[in-house]
């Protein structure tokens, strides 16, 4: 067994666990926030995106011990209060998800995206950027139109702050 | 999967000691494979020695002819490293098509060679570019050290430290993807070094990456994608799966190659 902490959401967390305990069951099971899901667990699908320490990974894919000291930041991190993150908001405004399994993901992968490319994101680089992504339901048509929405958006906000 | 240890060591030095002493130990570089293949069940360290927080193994520096690269470098760090585009981009290139943004995150150069899938991308540079690989306790060149799938030259208590890649006259990395997996189905490294041209060929061979002497031999004579043209590809030595059979991946290889030449210039 492991004693670890970490911040997650901004809040410190601590918690004793197994070695072998995964930083998706760690975040979902002793933190209790469900919002990042299982779907593949091979490291396929991408609904287990999550940011450590700024950068987005694949939580079933890494172990909690090794998150240790590191900070997390999960779906339910991104909105301030009643206020939806701007990519959240697209995905609502453009109807990016159906059954929202893996919006989680999707978002998170979203939100790294769009820190690395800023409005510079085409379509066609969603696309690929996507790949570690899958979504069963929609097609990706409007998640990929809510990305490029948030995307030109932020970079809105971005200008009119400076 | 299986219980296992985890060990967090704050030196190479305290690695090296770690993976002498605890038994049956793995080192754990970015996980990207060895976490799946323990959830599988289809390894199961009792001991697992994280090096993902050994500075000593990152970074990536270029002088005199050469771009060095720490084990514990990411395929994310690689790929958007402005001096490795600078001096071979066809590195960058290939670090930029492994798996997805996320698994490039986390996945390490070093991980991904002494792994030797023989699918992964990374072996056909180190193989392609005559690299050398450094590790704690030696140096290795390139061509000793793929010894066949997931088989290397490493010693049980080795840890790659660095690799050490000569700057080519010119390179480029054709692959075909499974469509599933982003895993080559056939990826070919062609480089012109100070030594001569050589072409590695990844994802098709049963044994693993390995050189594709005829094709070397022709472009050493002329340079240009129609070089490889009258070439055939054993496909005898290659692999089948459900994917597809040796005969298809033979073909696969001669595509890539020619798609490398053309695309090295």
């Amino acid at each position: 067994m492991a004693s670890i902490s970490m911040t997650v959401n901004g809040k410190s967390v601590t918690g004793t666990v197994e070695d072998r305990t995964l930083l998706v069951n760690f975040i979902r099971e002793n933190v209790g926030l469900t919002g990042t899901h299982v779907g593949c667990d091979t490291s396929q699908c991408g609904a287990c995106v999550v940011h450590v320490d700024g950068i987005a990974v694949k939580s079933c894919t890494m172990l909690a011990v090794q998150a240790d000291g590191r900070s997390v930041t999960t779906i339910e991190g991104l909105a301030s209060g009643d206020q939806l993150h701007p990519v959240q908001a697209a995905f609502r405004e453009h109807h990016g998800l159906q059954c929202g399994f893996c919006t989680p993901g999707m978002i998170m992968a979203a939100v790294d995206m769009i820190n690395r490319y800023g409005a510079n994101l085409d379509e066609a680089t969603i696309r690929h950027e996507l790949e570690g992504n899958i979504c069963r339901c929609t097609g990706y048509h409007n998640i990929v139109k809510a990305i490029q929405a948030a995307a030109n958006e932020m970079a809105g906000l971005t200008q009119a702050a400076e | 999967m299986y219980q296992t240890t985890y060990h967090r060591p704050s030196s190479l030095s305290e690695a090296t000691s770690l993976l002498a002493s605890a038994s049956e130990a793995k080192l754990l570089a970015g996980g990207q494979t060895l976490i799946p293949t323990m959830k599988q069940r289809l390894a199961a360290p009792s001991n697992l020695i994280d090096l993902g927080r050994l500075d000593e193994l990152k970074g990536i520096t270029v002088s005199g002819g050469t771009v060095t690269i720490g084990a514990g470098t990411t395929h994310y760090a690689v790929s958007t490293s402005a001096d490795v585009k600078s001096a071979i981009p066809a590195l960058a290139k290939l670090a930029s098509g492994i798996g997805d943004p996320h698994v490039r995150y986390a996945g390490t150069i070093g991980g991904s060679v002494a792994n030797d899938d023989p699918a992964a991308d990374y072996p056909s540079a180190v193989l392609g570019l005559g690299a050398t690989v450094v590790t704690n306790k030696r140096e290795i060149a390139a061509d000793d050290f793929f010894l066949g799938m997931f088989t290397t030259a490493l010693e049980e208590d080795e840890i790659i430290v660095k690799f050490v890649f000569p700057v080519p006259t010119k390179a480029a990395y054709a692959k075909f993807a499974n469509p599933a997996s982003r895993y080559a189905m056939a990826g070919v490294f062609v480089a012109v070094t100070s030594g001569g041209v050589r072409v590695a060929v990844t994802g098709a061979g049963s044994n693993g990456v390995f050189r594709w002497a005829d094709a070397e031999r022709a472009l050493a004579a002329n340079f240009s994608a129609s070089a490889l043209d009258g070439l055939t590809v054993d496909s005898s030595e290659l692999l089948s799966d459900i994917h597809g059979d040796a005969a298809y991946r033979a073909n696969l290889v001669k595509v890539m190659g020619k798609r490398a030449v053309t695309a090295a210039g």
